[in-house]
């Protein structure tokens, strides 16, 4: 009854092309990112900020580039953490060499710097692809890894190669506090996810979704996809990188370049699959389901009366985002996501289906 | 033609590696030897694990990321079963829990995925890894656990009159690689001489012309995981004697990817002879390229093993991916 199109007639191209071109959806939007401005930092303590908000969103964020490669490619890659790494050592590096950067230009440097590094390693993916592409790609997170801990310039030659960050601030204003970092966040992912939502619909996007649904095919109509995949490959990795420098900057403070091991790239991965591949909502949605599964997980067992411990909490855990992956693989390959485009189709027609 | 010439190329400048220590009189002759028996043997241990891989994508095209948690999963049950029962019994039991475990996934993961694209299967198996790591923990335990087989861990001493101070050789790599030996011939006996090992090939070969004539499917998938199963419980069981039975079994056992693809998918062979390749670059670029780079580049040389499997495999890769001996069936781009 509430969901519906009708009525809204499209009187230029421009109400045609929008990016949500039903109002509902629009106004949904907006009224989420005006609640996460006004109405959270009402409601919210130090301890939702602190292990929830924060991580979700720049998860999310790291999510959405996966998927661009992944999900929107078709190119898989078990690197993400690696590329992350990337972004926020050049962030690091880029804080203490040069101090007077902004911020937001060290964001888009080590953005930038993640871009290059990704584009190098997805030069594989001109020559092979689907299995090779994994062990390529899982090639490049184990030497990254060895190349942080290992060269010393990367971490200011610290002398236990964990690097910790100074307080951030932004044209003058501070971020140190849980909520600044929560409204900094939502900006910033706010902005970046848009800007993915309207590049996987223009012609780069299209051009990423042909390739991945069938190359040769994509090749014959004139798309380039040597251009397509390294495209694809850099914009995924300037996600990454900038996820990887919030990760370290506004989540972690200080941070050994365990945080973006190997780990770190198959949670990504999990997160899409779990979420949808091929869809940005579902970035958002695998990534709160990520960040609050450990914390529901702790909590339970001590609500009914049952303390688990430490390990046995993290063993679950795998099991359960194993049996979950296998569970949306066969069930729903397109994740959650996709669960919530039929709750909208249901809802169109409700309560009328027929 | 380039392409081979790129081979030959690298390949020769592993060659060069390989002697470089000892032309460059880097190495004493004992200790170089003792060095590349070494890389030898953890070579073998590679093999072991990358044997299971190619056993179950030559069947059933299934690119198995769960080997890893498989041997593992094998090496835990052996060793906490092994703790109250005698070692052959729980080798019996864990050989029956490894069935029993190729049959659930045959069942719950690989039948209703059935004609989907590799790299969904791929994840799936990464669901399956994620699953028996936490419940092999679950239900063994996760500290380090001892396998004992038995075997004596002193050194022997060899070529002792060759070699000033000799050559020391650990008793359990020879049995490791003994036991690597007995199940390469094994299995080559299975696939060759038996009407199953036949089916089994029939289907690596063309699944729907193996189903066509007969060759009922899902059995041979379960067939084949349960073989991959064995195959990762020897691996678990040489494994977790030599290291203990303990969690990073599951991640050292990923250095067997890069031995899978560049020994060749498809080929056993290649997975014998990638695992030695790899075994050995590793352990000469840890004993002798590492302090080099460090004394050159100023580059801490240490770990340089964690990431030299991998790049090995890829630069291969950029010139054959096929891997050495893999059959030449690529998807091209």
């Amino acid at each position: 009854m509430i969901y519906r199109e009708n009525g809204q007639f499209k009187t230029s191209y421009r109400a045609d092309q929008q990016i949500f071109p039903i109002v509902q959806d629009r106004v949904l939007v907006l009224g989420l990112v005006a609640f996460a401005v006004v109405g959270v930092p009402l409601l919210a303590g130090e301890y939702l900020y602190n292990a929830i908000l924060v991580p979700w969103l720049i998860l999310s964020l790291a999510a959405i580039g996966l998927n661009l490669v992944v999900g929107y490619c078709g190119q898989i890659s078990l690197g993400a953490g690696g590329i992350m790494a990337v972004g926020a050592y050049a962030a690091y590096n880029l804080f203490i060499r040069v101090p007077a950067l902004n911020f937001l230009v060290v964001l888009l440097l080590a953005g930038g710097a993640a871009a290059a590094v990704g584009m190098l390693f997805g030069i594989p993916s001109l020559r092979i692809k689907g299995l090779y592409l994994a062990v390529a790609t899982l090639a490049a997170q184990f030497f990254l890894d060895w190349l942080f801990s290992r060269v010393g310039w990367f971490t200011n030659y610290a002398s236990s190669g964990s690097v910790s960050t100074p307080a951030l601030d932004l044209f003058g204003v501070s971020i140190a506090a849980p909520a600044r970092k929560f409204l900094f966040l939502v900006g910033v992912v706010t902005a970046l996810a848009l800007i993915a939502k309207n590049l996987v619909r223009s012609s780069i996007g299209r051009a990423w979704m042909a390739t991945r649904d069938m190359d040769v095919a994509a090749e014959v109509i004139g798309i380039r996809p040597v251009h397509a995949k390294l495209t694809a490959f850099g914009v995924s990795s300037f996600y990454l990188g900038v996820a990887g420098a919030l990760w370290g900057f506004v989540y972690l403070g200080s941070w050994e370049p365990l945080a973006f091991d190997i780990n770190m790239a198959l949670n990504l991965l999990f997160m899409i699959i779990i979420g949808g591949l091929g869809s940005i909502l579902g970035c958002f949605l695998g990534a709160a389901f990520m960040v609050i599964l450990p914390i529901f997980l702790n909590r339970v067992p001590s609500w009914l009366g049952v303390p688990l411990s430490t390990a046995m909490i993290s063993n679950l855990e795998h099991m359960i985002f194993g049996g979950l992956i296998i569970f949306f693989l066969i069930v729903e390959p397109h994740g959650l996501a996709r669960l919530w485009a039929i709750a909208k189709d249901k809802l169109r027609l409700w309560p009328f289906p027929h | 033609m380039t392409r081979r010439i790129g081979i030959v190329v690298l390949l020769a400048l592993l060659a060069a590696g390989l002697v470089a220590p000892v032309v460059l009189g880097a190495a004493p002759g004992g200790f170089y030897i003792e060095v590349l028996l070494g890389g030898l043997m953890a070579g073998v241990l590679y093999s072991l694990v990358a044997l299971g891989f190619v056993l179950i994508y030559k069947a059933s095209g299934v690119f198995n990321f769960a080997q890893g948690a498989m041997v593992l999963f094998a090496a835990l049950s052996m060793a906490r079963m092994g703790e109250v029962m005698p070692i052959w019994a729980s080798l019996v039991l864990t050989f029956g829990i490894m069935v029993v475990l190729a049959v659930l996934i045959e069942r719950l993961v690989l039948r209703p995925l059935v004609n989907q694209e590799g790299v969904t299967l791929l994840m799936a198996t990464l669901g399956i890894a994620y699953f028996l790591d936490g419940f092999g923990q679950t239900i063994w335990g996760s500290d380090i656990y001892k396998l004992d087989l038995g075997i004596s861990k002193e050194p022997a001493l060899i070529l002792e009159n060759v070699f000033e101070g000799g050559i020391l050789v650990s008793r359990e790599d020879v049995v490791a690689a003994a036991t690597a030996t007995v199940l390469v011939t094994f299995l080559a006996l299975f696939f060759r001489r038996t009407a199953v090992g036949r089916a089994l090939r029939a289907v690596a070969d063309d699944q729907q012309a193996a189903q066509s004539v007969g060759v009922p499917l899902n059995r041979i998938w379960t067939i084949v995981w349960s073989v991959a199963g064995v195959v990762a419980l020897v691996a678990g069981m040489v494994w977790g004697s030599k290291l203990g039975v303990q969690f990073s079994i599951s991640t050292v056992a990923l250095k067997s990817l890069p031995v899978v693809f560049l020994g060749g998918l498809t080929s056993v062979t290649g997975a014998i002879v990638g695992g030695l390749i790899i075994g050995v670059g590793e352990k000469m670029a840890a004993v002798f390229l590492g302090p080099w780079m460090a004394a050159t580049f100023g580059v801490a040389g240490g770990g340089i093993e964690d990431w030299f499997a991998y790049v090995l495999a890829l630069v291969f890769m950029l010139f054959r991916p096929e891997g050495l001996f893999g059959e030449v069936r690529i998807d091209r781009v």
